[in-house]
């Protein structure tokens, strides 16, 4: 007894150390939920010319690009120049790479990319493309995982908003489009009509539209469906036993169109809808629907002549519900949802429910025995709605304030972010109940879990993509990057590993393992393979050539020079046209062009490939052009320079190397 | 000769067939920013990068310290090589069906010479790039030549240098032992 009796009297002096040191800790959100540092640390460490193990694909949001990070490290590998154009590299400024960015408005140069969704075989992302969407000026791009190079890019017609976009289908048959803002669509013809907003419920309509992939990832638009006038805010396909639908969800169905903040939050409950596409696509493939005008540009890459070429195409085919019943159904779903997403299994449906204090979940059985039992609460415009008590699975309860979108691990748990509560909550699909969650850092929007949206998902990392910054890292000033954290979902408590910022306004992103999109990388062009038909294949190929008013230059470049260095015999007023190819055939040696005056973006040219800048020089004078990319040890001798003399000067072309 | 010797005799001479169809020799260069590495297959009737397009970087890598630009249509040995050795199958099998044991000697014996003069060939053209080196190069360094090991390793400015035998010099040694068992076996009868 005595010794016991010594020991608690010794420790008696630690008591209010130890009370000042927990409420030190308690109340500081940061030490919360954080393994300790050194795990962390240890878990995020890539060693120097070690390798992720996943990549990650970022939506740029704001910034019209996507790009790429390596995951567990957060390293920032790349950026894909996709809506928007790039000084970086010359894209959407040569001349090879303008169409990429054409559309029925013209000329678009910037966009805001929201959503990269990757092809998918039986249900798992197979590592051939990733889809982005563009929000503002509706469009979808296909990305080519083997260079990492925007590959095609398709207008969508009769769209606003394109924000429910891209989702895939398990076999990538289709994407899905799905207009945000609902627009005047003449009944007939489609066309946005010049008629008062404030006719909105009688005339603003919305369209979802499937865009049909093919073998080599081109994309047409297959069909749209005709829908009532709300706001579509996203999708997701079904898998498995529901594979042959997917799912919309829809706020504003209060039909409002001014102060949407209070005037489409009235209603309790809003609609997913649920369409069956494999239905519709077999009507359209039957020759079903109606064949309408509304021109819209398909712009792709033509990978032989490695430059993109935009077509027109005319028509689209419209499927209006109100003659084809079956093909939509409303699920009522509370409350303003944002995220649809499906379960790995297929089986259930959960809604966002944004403005909710249930996260609502539906169960496809349920829902196809509605439909069969023809359990219907109504109707809007012909698509019939199921009645929310005989298609709701479960309520979670606790699931957070503001709930946005869910992802799942493929070990039976659903995360979903909650933006006004600022937290991640972990879920069991068994019990529907909350087991877990993780304060982020700030306002979660999306959150991605590699393949989380698949029928595969890796549950071993999350990545939370916060909305907001503030004092995460050392400030910039009042404009920010917008914060990710990587959380391990390894162990049954989630852990906060490693913070983050991301370029742009990253919304979602998705995230494959390295070594699946590792194998089908392409190092360079092959020059043999190169059918530019202003490509020059050597030096002896190289001239300058007058035409009118327009010049072209047929110049190479090699470590260290360019063919033909000297040019004489340009005159004010002239369009010259540089047509550099890069005659390297080695991983990583780009040549970069510039040119003092030219009012445009520099040309990256990577090895086997050819780029065209426009210059219009405005004075007379010897102006020199250079490699901007140190490509070698004589990178800084480069260089050349071009003649301009005056208009009405009779200066011969001349060109060379000096030999 | 007994007919064992000689079909091993006509085994050795066929055995150089093979030879067309592999490097002789190769030459393999290591450098930091190569981390994959570069370099060169060398055959009796060519000289072929270990990669589609290492030979245009070795040139393009060469030129900054003025080293003659590696042309293989202008090496006159790759043209000669693929006679020297359809000389030893068609010779070889001549002594096979021969059966003479002097001319199963002579034939090792020139086969040898053969293998010496194209060392000694391959160490000229090795000096003679090394050396001779351009007055226009970019990169002088005082002192340093750039001649690559006939065998062997050597640090040349960033880039480790190896040299060895390629499968097609150990064919041909084959080939030579297979004669010269020949040439012993038949002493004793």
């Amino acid at each position: 007894m005595e010794p016991t009796t010594k020991k608690s009297k010794r420790l008696w002096w630690s008591v209010p150390f130890i009370a000042v040191i927990s409420l030190t800790f308690y109340g500081c959100p940061s030490q919360q939920n954080l393994s300790s540092s050194g795990d962390a640390a240890q878990k995020v460490y890539v060693a120097p010319g070690e390798h992720d193990e996943f990549y990650g694909m970022f939506s740029g949001g704001y910034s019209g690009q996507m790009t790429v990070y390596g995951l567990p490290s957060g390293r920032h590998l790349y950026t894909i120049p996709v809506f928007s154009q790039a000084p970086v590299n010359g894209y959407g400024y040569s001349e090879e790479t303008k169409p990429m960015l054409q559309t029925t408005h013209g000329f678009i140069p910037w966009d805001d990319a929201h959503h990269p969704e990757m092809s998918q075989t039986d249900g798992v992302p197979d590592g051939r493309w990733i889809f982005i969407n563009a929000n503002n000026t509706p469009r979808v791009a296909r990305i080519d995982f083997s260079n990492f190079q925007t590959a095609e890019i398709i207008e969508i017609p009769n769209s606003a908003g394109n924000h429910a976009s891209p989702f895939v289908t398990t076999n990538t048959e289709y994407i899905s489009a799905a207009t945000r803002f609902s627009i005047p669509l003449d009944e007939q013809s489609l066309n946005n009509q010049d008629v008062a907003i404030s006719s909105y419920a009688e005339n603003f309509k919305g369209t979802l539209s499937f865009i049909k992939i093919g073998d080599e990832g081109e994309m047409s638009i297959d069909f749209q469906i005709l829908v009532p006038g709300f706001n579509y805010d996203l999708s997701h396909a079904g898998k498995g036993p529901s594979e042959d639908w997917s799912f919309f969800t829809t706020y504003n169905t209060e039909e409002a169109h001014t102060l949407l903040e209070i005037n489409a939050s009235r209603n309790d409950k809003d609609f997913i809808a649920a369409v069956n596409w494999r239905k519709a696509a077999e009507l359209i493939a039957e020759g079903g629907g109606r064949e309408i005008s509304a021109p819209h540009y398909r712009n792709y890459m033509d990978h032989s002549e490695q430059r993109a070429k935009s077509e027109l195409i005319e028509t689209v085919k419209v499927i209006d519900p109100i003659e084809n019943p079956g093909i939509i159904y409303y699920l009522p779903t509370p409350k303003s949802p944002h995220g649809v997403d499906v379960d790995p299994s297929g089986q259930y449906i959960i809604g966002g429910g944004k403005l909710s204090s249930v996260l609502p979940v539906h169960s496809f059985e349920k829902m196809l025995q509605a439909i069969e039992n023809e359990d219907f609460e109504g109707e809007v415009d012909g698509i019939p709605v199921l009645n929310y008590d005989s298609v709701i699975h479960a309520e979670v309860e606790n699931a957070g304030i503001g709930t946005l979108h869910t992802e799942f691990d493929g070990n039976g748990y659903a995360y979903t972010t909650a933006f006004i509560s600022s937290e991640i909550v972990k879920w069991s699909l068994e019990t529907f109940e909350v087991v877990d969650r993780i304060e982020t850092y700030y306002s979660p929007g999306h959150l991605m879990i590699p393949g989380g949206d698949s029928m595969q998902p890796e549950g071993k990392y999350l990545v939370a993509l916060n909305k907001i910054t503030k004092d995460r890292y050392l400030p910039t000033g009042p404009e920010l990057f917008h914060s990710a954290q990587l959380i391990d979902i390894s162990g049954d408590k989630m852990e906060l590993l490693l913070d983050f910022p991301t370029d742009g306004e990253p919304h979602y992103a998705q995230g494959i393992a390295a070594d699946i999109v590792k194998e089908r990388q392409i190092r360079f062009y092959a020059l043999e393979d190169n059918n530019h038909p202003d490509a020059v294949k050597s030096e002896a190929e190289t001239r300058v050539v007058r035409d009118g008013n327009e010049v072209h230059v047929y110049m190479t470049t090699i470590r260290s020079h360019f063919a033909p260095d000297n040019i004489e015999g340009i005159r004010v007023g002239d369009k010259v046209y540089f047509h550099v190819t890069n005659l390297e055939q080695d991983w990583d040696v780009p040549h970069g062009f510039a040119v003092l005056g030219a009012q445009t973006a520099e040309l990256l040219i990577m090895p086997g490939e050819t780029r065209t800048l426009v210059w219009e020089p405005q004075k007379p004078g010897v102006f020199p052009f250079y490699c901007t990319d140190f490509c070698s040890a004589l990178h800084q001798e480069m260089q050349g320079y071009a003649r301009v003399s005056p208009a009405n000067s009779d200066t011969p072309i001349s060109f060379g190397t000096g030999n | 000769m007994k007919t064992k010797e000689r079909v091993i005799m006509a085994f050795a001479a066929l055995l150089l067939g093979l030879v067309f169809a592999v490097p002789i020799w190769t030459i393999d260069m290591d450098a930091p920013q190569y981390p994959e590495g570069i370099g060169m297959k060398i055959s009796i009737n060519k000289i072929e990068g270990q990669n589609k397009n290492d030979l245009q970087n070795i040139n393009g890598l060469n030129h900054y310290i003025g080293m003659q630009e590696i042309n293989p249509d202008s090496i006159p040995e790759l043209k000669i090589m693929p006679w020297i050795f359809i000389f030893l199958i068609v010779s070889g099998l001549g002594v096979a069906i021969w059966g003479n044991r002097t001319a199963l000697l002579i034939w090792i014996i020139l086969f040898v010479l053969f293998a010496i003069a194209g060392l000694v060939d391959f160490y000229i053209w090795g000096y003679d790039y090394g050396h001779n080196l351009s007055d226009d190069a970019a990169i002088k360094v005082p002192g340093m030549t750039y001649q690559p090991p006939v065998i062997g390793k050597k640090q040349l400015l960033n880039i480790t240098a190896s040299s060895w035998p390629g499968i097609g010099f150990y064919i041909s040694l084959v080939s030579m032992s297979l004669a010269s068992y020949a040439f012993w076996s038949s002493k004793s009868s």
